[in-house]
């Protein structure tokens, strides 16, 4: 089957996208700058043909804990929101990936703290790729850089999710949520009619029964449970780093960024190479697992890595580990819902690094 | 090829819907495209602008500070954009409303009377399909049917039987523009 | 200038009909034209002004469209995260019991994701005032269902108007605040008329007193339009309001105090 070319909204691509991937369920609560995708979702009323269901929840707690139902039915479930409602989304997360369940989560991140700004940010790096929610878990985190990568992160973090059990974020912004670009569509995929063995469906008399659930009282199988954890997300970080790069042979600069800043920064490349400056970009696709070794092996060839992020510094700690003290790291980004451009970016280079 | 374009203006002169087009038309093409809207609630009334970038080459930064072509369709846009045009740009502009006209004498300076010849068409709806055909003069990087496959792709079918209403309001505005 | 003298003429304290209350600041209202919510603001501003509470006074606004109301009334303020403003009040209250404590919320705020925290703050009686703006609306975010929206009607997360089996029923979350013991009066107004202006202004002045008095949650529910988000001129979501909204939200006091020695 052939994939089909539409204009879309970065939004409207995960909504489509969702749907096509033969998603069971979404569960969402509006809010700015990612209601199109809920929106889109009831306006394409996908349970009338593929059978999926779309809910708009009462809130994002209850959305998220609505995907934890689903999720331990063996269900491809998502829902999808901006930071504020990621915060609360934060105790089902942390639950989700304690009962080891596959699941998508889409943050369409907006300037914080607190109710902030609607407008892009990339401030919820520390959120999303630290942790989040309490105690020790990871989740898996995509970073799409245009409104292709929108949709086809969708299916990606459904594998991903499923692949390993664990729960899977694209942690994107308003600047790519809100913009129309091309993307090609992935043909309809059929909903999945196997069950895993694990999903919660009715005990049959031929296995034991199956309980989802993140307790243990013991401290002896919990600790177990956490080095299997451990063992997992070092599986993860084995297989799954995903990056891309630009100019980076020959370049004595380096930048690192990510989703909008990592375009941004496409530009300032050939802004800087156009006066002869040799820089380069990485352009980390996966945060959690972060292209570390990649990063190492890059700091044996460049002068300075500069870390360009929509936040006062977050995904720097991360190019800091992994350059681990072989070249100078600096940051530069604009907060608040400011997305940076191309010019200042540049016009830092040569100011603060170069000149400076 | 790569053209950064801006359009600013109110909400409600369909400065969006415009970038839309524009954005489709490109896709009719065969080219890359992108399209970044300024959104929140300003848009209650407030203004409105659109960064379309049509490139034959993958599209790098969707946000940028300076811009090929400026289409400016008021005064507080005009105060805000003139400076983005870069230097030997085009600024395109609909002087209805205006108090202060542009200024710059690195850029070419166009005028589109949009708003008042769609007073006289009696279609005001028709406005930023008048802007358009005067872009689509200065800068002809797009064929007109792709033009047409475009507008037909944004809208919804049933206001299909608006299109040549629409045709029309193009035809006119490659007519009145004119260089300032 | 002729034309002048002329205003200035007219301008005579015996000529005085109508005066912006003092409690209102003069920042411009961020609000749709023709929206309920600065008419609600108003009213509450001239009670607080009237009742001379403006230095006994904390509001609690709400996320949603009032949710720069700490702009336009020049009181001391909390901004609340969404949903949770009864949490905020009751805290407020409870430390400082002698003050006026009010939250002001929209339906989604307080019918959707602060349920909990509007039923059990009501059910614990606290002695605060609840104003709900109840347009059947998300306002802020661009005209999505609401818990409240009422069946069949067209928003952009129900298209093609709310089908009640798929996305549940319209929440008469008043009604069900009125039958918590904690709850005093619970009413409910609209601002759309001269005379229910005055209506919800009277409800608003014994909901004050009842304050005073200690005597639990005081409710007041604003059936409000919301232009914007249902695609209509002011004039015609009036209507729209009277003729779909009232019939299911009926207008007028849903529980009052029983001993009339209250006032
Ligand atoms: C945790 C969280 N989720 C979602 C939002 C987005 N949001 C802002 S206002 C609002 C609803 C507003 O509707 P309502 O309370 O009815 O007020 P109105 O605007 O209609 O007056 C939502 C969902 C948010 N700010 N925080
Ligand atoms: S969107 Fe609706 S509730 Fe909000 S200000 Fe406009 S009319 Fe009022
Ligand atoms: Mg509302």
């Amino acid at each position: 089957m052939e994939k089909e070319l539409r204009l879309m909204k970065g939004n409207e691509a995960v909504a489509e996208a969702a749907i096509r991937a033969g998603a069971d369920g979404y569960f969402g609560y509006p809010i700015t700058p990612q209601s199109e995708i809920l929106e889109y979702l009831m306006e394409a009323s996908p349970w009338k043909t593929t059978g999926m269901v779309v809910l708009q929840a009462e809130s994002e707690i209850a959305a998220i804990n609505m995907v934890y139902g689903g999720a331990a039915c063996g269900k491809k479930v998502l829902t999808t929101s901006s930071s504020p409602g990621i915060s609360l989304k934060q105790e089902g997360i942390t639950y989700i990936a304690g009962a080891e369940l596959p699941c998508l989560i889409v943050n369409v991140v907006r300037g914080g703290p607190g109710l902030g700004t609607i407008q892009p940010a990339q401030s919820d790096y520390f959120q999303a790729v630290k942790g989040g929610g309490h105690g020790d878990y990871h989740l898996i985190v995509l970073a799409p850089a245009s409104v292709q990568e929108m949709a086809d992160f969708v299916g990606l973090g459904f594998d991903l999710a499923f692949k390993y059990r664990n729960p899977a974020m694209i942690l994107s912004d308003g600047a790519i949520g809100q913009m129309m670009e091309k993307v090609w569509l992935s043909p309809q995929q059929e909903r999945s009619k196997s069950v895993p063995a694990w999903a919660t469906t009715g005990k049959p008399s031929t296995r034991k029964r199956n309980i989802i659930t993140s307790l243990d009282l013991d401290p002896n199988a919990q600790e177990v449970f956490n080095q299997k954890l451990i063992a997992k997300y070092n599986e993860i970080k084995e297989k799954e780093v995903r990056y891309e790069e630009l100019r980076c042979d020959d370049a004595e600069y380096l930048f690192v960024a990510y989703g909008t800043s990592a375009r941004v920064c496409m530009k300032s490349v050939q802004l800087a190479r156009a006066q002869g400056i040799k820089v380069g970009l990485l352009r980390p696709i996966t945060l959690y697992p972060y292209p570390s070794k990649r990063l190492n092996q890059l700091a044996d060839r460049v002068k300075v890595m500069i870390s360009v992020e929509m936040s006062a510094g977050q995904m720097i700690e991360d190019v800091l580990l992994s350059v681990n003290g072989k070249v100078p790291v600096h940051h530069f980004g604009r907060m608040g819902g400011i997305v940076t451009n191309p010019e200042e970016v540049v016009e830092n280079l040569k100011s603060k690094i170069i000149g400076g | 090829m790569t053209e950064e374009i801006i359009i600013a203006g109110f909400g409600g002169q369909g400065v969006l819907s415009m970038g839309k087009i524009m954005a489709y038309s490109g896709v009719m093409q065969d080219m890359e495209v992108s399209w970044m809207p300024s959104y929140g609630p300003e848009m209650r009334g407030g203004t409105a602008n659109v960064i379309v970038i049509i490139s034959s080459e993958r599209i790098s930064s969707p946000i940028i500070k300076h811009f090929d072509t400026g289409i400016i369709l008021n005064q507080q846009s005009l105060d805000k954009f003139e400076s983005s045009v870069k230097p030997g740009g085009v600024l395109i502009y609909d002087s209805n409303g205006i108090t202060r006209h542009p200024e710059r004498k690195d850029i070419t300076i166009y005028r589109v009377d949009a708003a008042e010849e769609a007073g006289k068409m009696n279609s005001p709806k028709t406005f930023n399909m008048i802007v358009l055909g005067g872009f689509l003069k200065v800068k002809p990087i797009i064929k007109m049917e792709n033009v047409i496959k475009g507008l037909k792709k944004s809208l919804p079918e049933r206001y299909h039987n608006l299109i040549p209403m629409n045709e029309k309001a193009l035809q006119k505005g490659l007519e009145i523009v004119k260089k300032v | 200038m002729a034309e002048a003298t002329g205003i200035k003429d007219i301008l005579k304290p015996e000529n005085l009909v109508y005066n912006k209350t003092k409690i209102m600041t003069d920042n411009v209202l961020s609000y749709c034209p023709g929206c309920g919510h600065g008419t609600a603001h108003r009213i509450l501003a001239e009670i607080i002004g009237e009742e001379g509470l403006q230095s006994q006074t904390i509001g609690v606004s709400p996320v949603g469209c009032s949710v720069l109301l700490y702009n336009y009334l020049d009181i001391d303020w909390q901004e609340a995260a969404h949903g949770r403003a009864p949490a905020v009040a009751t805290a407020i209250k409870r430390l400082l019991p002698d003050k006026f404590v009010f939250t002001y919320q929209g339906d989604g705020d307080l019918a959707a994701i602060g349920t909990a925290e509007t039923i059990h703050s009501c059910n614990r009686g606290e002695n605060i005032l609840i104003i709900f703006i109840n347009n059947g609306i998300y306002g802020m975010t661009g005209g999505q269902m609401a818990p409240t929206t009422i069946s069949g009607m067209k928003t952009s997360t129900s298209p093609y108007g709310r089908d009640v089996k798929l996305m549940g029923n319209p929440l008469k979350i008043t009604d069900i605040v009125a039958t918590l013991p904690g709850t005093y009066y619970v009413t409910r107004q609209s601002v759309h008329t001269p005379a229910n202006v005055r209506k919800t202004k009277k409800a608003m002045r014994k909901a004050v007193q009842y304050q005073k008095l200690n005597k639990g949650t005081c409710f007041i529910e604003i059936v409000s339009n919301c232009p914007s988000g249902w695609k209509m001129t002011p004039v015609l979501s009036n209507k729209w309001m009277e003729e779909n909204m009232f019939p299911f939200y009926p207008l007028g006091d849903i529980k009052v105090p029983e001993e009339k020695s209250a006032q």
